[in-house]
């Protein structure tokens, strides 16, 4: 007889550690991890700079040492894994088909799963910049796996176009490398980075920031020989006559995430248009029965500890799940995205689930001073919470106590209310 | 007043320091505090990197400062790395260069390889 798992989890990264170890600590006994690459810790292992852990572990690591402290915990339980696989169907049945060189073909067979597959890079084809096409056009995060793993150094004269994270941190690393970063060309009027890596990648460096600016021409002939950069109107039109040409020899992307979810789609799992990723419910169960998700495949956080937070919340929920399968269901809240909000997740929430309380996180689609948060119902408003500040790359988090969803009726709306 | 933004967590408060007094604002906790002060007396940073690994799994070990640095030697300790080779086995926490600099901090190792 084949064996039955409780819990797979595919994705081996901060996402897939966690519910790995939330499922084991919640009771599940066969607990499997799927992971692609040759090694646990996902994207983490080339997150070489600090910052990460300050929430969960109080102290300040860096990616590897964030990693490897969920990785220690994995290895403590019974937590099988397999690395250098991939994972080409899930099934309804809750089937998974996986290959790798040492198996072959496997058809596994699982209670619950949990998608943490996390994200990709968007690319230069997926916002179309005009020029010829020469090498030394990269996605920033497979420069920092060139630089940090691979051990290589991908340019001398660099621009950065966006100001994602990861763009910013990549300003810094090659800087401290010996190259020269040009500029950091934000089309938005804002950064979508945390502002501290602002200050300590560019500011501490000289980098210039130009926002709503963008990058309308690659030239080079072989390699990247210069870009040129134009500002751009409310439209995110370039206007004529802004033109500077930067000499370099790589451009970085750092223009956004997308949450990975091809396996998610060919499952026929129901996609969130807002996100991209699973709708998902209050514990992070998808529309598929027995199967959660969780971290960046979900919605793309800022901190791995946010990651770490829900992707426990996953694999307790996974874990309850093989054990002792579906609640009776009850009365059922959808939540909605009501005035400057981009998404909200959960987007419906089963009261037959929520013991005190229910957590909703999700992102403003533009920078607002001092608000409130209006929770509304109806015409009814059930609760309101302040912020001195509110801007698109922070993901913002409010707890609805149980008492006031009693309160609420079908339907939720988070609206934001400008002071 | 000088205006400056905490870089000690993703929070990323907005800090005014009085120059004369050293005294802090606008901060959320005692490191915000600390760190406006630094930043106007002697400010340091963290420095992270990766050095030459030799038998291991990969090329490069991912290595930090184990405390922070003055910033202005932040290039001074990032060169002093080129030219070091580790060997593998490597854990987290090993010490590969003492002292780097004469800052009193060491080079640690962030991950096992």
């Amino acid at each position: 007889m084949t064996k039955i798992y409780d819990v797979i989890i595919i994705g081996g990264g901060p996402a897939g550690l966690a519910a790995a170890e939330a499922a084991y600590n919640n009771g599940a006994k066969d607990v499997l991890i799927l992971e692609r690459d040759q090694t646990l810790g996902g994207i983490l292992n080339q997150c070489i700079h600090n910052g990460f852990g300050l929430h969960y572990f109080k102290e300040e690591l860096s990616g590897p040492e964030y990693a490897g402290r969920f990785i220690e915990l994995v290895n403590k339980t019974n937590v099988e894994v397999q690395t250098d696989t991939m994972v080409l169907d899930i099934t309804p049945e809750r089937e998974i088909h996986a290959v790798n060189g040492q198996k072959g073909y496997q058809i596994l067979k699982s209670r619950s799963i949990v998608l943490c597959m996390g994200c990709r890079e968007r690319t230069r084809g997926a916002i179309s910049i005009p020029g010829t096409r020469p090498a030394g056009v990269f996605t920033a995060g497979a420069a920092q796996r060139y630089v940090n793993i691979e051990g290589y150094q991908v340019g001398k004269r660099v621009v950065i176009l966006g100001s994602g994270d990861i763009g910013l941190i990549m300003a810094r690393r090659m800087t401290l490398e010996g190259a020269k970063v040009l500029a950091c060309v934000e089309v938005m009027p804002y950064s979508g980075g945390l502002t501290r890596n602002i200050v300590q990648c560019l500011h501490d460096f000289n980098i210039p920031l130009y926002l709503s600016h963008t990058v309308t021409k690659i030239e080079g002939e072989g390699r990247v020989e210069r870009v040129t950069v134009q500002e751009v109107d409310a439209n995110r039109n370039p206007i004529p006559g802004t033109e500077m040409i930067f000499d370099c020899d790589t451009l970085l992307l750092s223009v956004g995430l997308i949450p990975e979810n091809e396996l998610t789609r060919a499952a026929g799992i129901q996609i969130d248009r807002r996100t991209n990723g699973p709708v998902v419910y209050e514990n992070m169960e998808t529309s598929m029965p027995g199967v959660f998700a969780a971290g960046n495949v979900v919605h793309v956080h800022d901190l791995v500890d946010y990651v770490t937070a829900e992707a426990q919340k996953a694999g307790a929920a996974a874990a309850k799940y093989a054990i002792a399968g579906e609640p009776e269901p009850s009365r059922h809240i959808t939540v909605k995205n009501g005035n400057a909000v981009t998404y909200t997740v959960p987007s419906c929430i089963r009261m037959e689930n929520i013991d005190k309380s229910a957590e909703i996180l999700f992102r403003v689609n533009r920078v607002c001073g001092a608000s409130v948060i209006q929770v509304m119902s109806g015409e009814t408003r059930i609760a309101g919470f302040k912020r001195e500040r509110l801007a698109p790359g922070e993901m913002e988090k409010i707890i609805l106590p149980r008492v006031l969803l009693d309160k609420a009726g079908e339907e939720i709306t988070i609206a934001i209310e400008e002071a | 007043m000088a205006e400056i933004i905490c870089i000690t967590c993703p929070k990323g408060c907005h800090l005014t320091v009085d120059e004369k007094t050293l005294e802090v604002r606008g901060n959320s906790c005692p490191r915000g505090e600390e760190y406006g002060r630094n930043e106007l007396t002697h400010p340091v940073r963290m420095i992270t990197s990766t050095v030459k690994l030799e038998g291991g799994r990969f090329r490069r070990l991912p290595v930090k400062t184990s405390q922070s640095v003055p910033k202005e030697k932040m290039f001074e300790v990032v060169r002093s790395l080129d030219g070091i080779v580790v060997h593998s086995p490597v854990h987290v926490g090993d010490i590969i260069v003492k002292d780097v600099c004469g800052t009193g901090a060491d080079i640690i190792a962030t991950r096992d390889l």
